[in-house]
């Protein structure tokens, strides 16, 4: 009896998340509406239960897609896979003022390059802190400052060691759990609360999956101005990092 | 009908992916520039286009906003499908990078965006678009 109802889940896993899904959404805003009258927005409870949940799985398992590496749960990763989560992405953009994403377009762009160099900055800098001195370790250290895939491609790209590049991972992945959750926390301090800024926090920030979650726990209607920038980064990442970054890096050690 | 929405969606994500894919390989990186950003861009101009010269009828609509609000429940499949353990097993250097880049990147946001007004007028304007889920 008890196979038979979990064969039916693991067989359905696609059909099943959104049942995980629903009850973990459901938890999240009872949650947010009893505890915090809502102060706190039911879906930045709900992803943080989310991470809680992956770090399980990643316990329970010791794979590296959360608990989506439990079979039970495998349809999560199907749901929260980069192609449902672009596709996502993409649609938030039905309800986004063409007018605002072109006013801001400048200064979206020149974020873009800031937040790339800047991450590559302060993470070759405590690089160079923990003890490495060569230019390819520093330079993928850096680039992971500035996504998780942003630092294996570079790492992958210029011969760096295995240890390092996932030093580099582990440091896009601190990044992007920290901006799901920290951002509304911070929105209020930094002007988060307008298409242009979140467009700029977008470029700045890079991580699509760090910016995604966390506009959609600070206030869902900023999401695809922060999107639509934010999946650039990762892209001009690659360029930058394996190529100018790292050259400049080599010049300097 | 619904299954347009959903289609007009489904073609703006693949033709921008493409866009992404060969933008990566012209600059010699394997990986999609930008791809999601042209596919967002195309379904705004697409979309308004077809509102405005009343060409796409409720329905059709409907199934575009089904996708957008399904975006949070998503986000959270996502969050739980990451590798927390991995960050937060990847060692002092990594785990105080990751912060620093943050924190750093959070002070400067005011900086780059200038002073900028709350301005709770701008969903208004929008076509349609039901993104509280």
């Amino acid at each position: 009896m008890l196979n038979t109802i979990k064969d039916v889940f693991i067989d359905n896993g696609f059909i099943t998340s959104f049942l995980v899904v629903g009850v973990t959404m459901w938890l999240a805003y009872f949650l947010s509406n009893k505890l915090t009258k809502g102060k706190i927005h039911g879906s930045a409870i709900a992803i943080i239960l989310g991470l809680i949940l992956a770090y399980i799985g990643g316990v329970a398992t010791s794979g590296t897609k959360g608990l989506s590496d439990i079979s039970l749960f495998a349809g999560l990763g199907f749901l929260g896979g980069s192609m449902l989560r672009d596709f996502a992405i993409v649609a938030t953009s039905f309800g986004a003022n063409f007018d605002e994403i072109k006013k801001a377009g400048i200064r979206g762009v020149s974020s873009l390059f800031i937040g790339v160099i800047l991450s590559f900055v302060v993470g070759a800098i405590f690089a160079v802190i923990f003890g490495y001195k060569d230019a390819v370790s520093i330079a993928t250290i850096g680039a992971g400052a500035a996504t998780y895939i942003v630092g294996p491609v570079t790492g992958a790209a210029l011969g760096a060691s295995s240890e390092v590049i996932a030093i580099s991972v582990a440091a896009g992945l601190v990044k992007s759990v920290l901006v799901m959750v920290g951002t509304p926390l911070v929105a209020r301090f930094i002007g988060l609360n307008n298409p242009m800024t979140a467009m700029v926090y977008g470029g700045l920030m890079g991580t699509t999956s760090g910016v995604a979650g966390g506009l959609a726990a600070t206030d869902p209607k900023l999401v695809p101005y922060g999107a639509v920038t934010a999946t650039f980064y990762t892209g001009l990442g690659c360029l930058l990092a394996p190529t100018v970054l790292f050259l400049i890096t080599d010049m300097i050690f | 009908m619904v299954i347009y929405g959903v289609a007009i969606l489904a073609g703006c994500f693949l033709v921008g992916t493409v866009a992404g894919e060969l933008i990566g390989s012209v600059m010699g990186i394997d990986s999609n520039v930008g791809g999601v950003g042209i596919a967002m861009l195309l379904l705004i101009v697409v979309v308004d286009k077809l509102v405005k010269s009343g060409k796409i009828t409720k329905p059709s609509l409907d199934g575009l906003s089904f996708w957008n609000q399904m975006y949070i429940p998503v986000v959270i499949a996502m969050a739980a499908s990451q590798n927390v353990l991995g960050a937060l097993t990847g060692g002092p250097l990594a785990i105080i990078a990751g912060i620093a880049v943050v924190l750093i990147s959070w002070a400067i946001v005011p900086i780059l965006a200038g002073k900028q007004k709350e301005d709770p007028t701008y969903t208004k304007t929008a076509i349609r678009g039901e993104a509280d889920a």
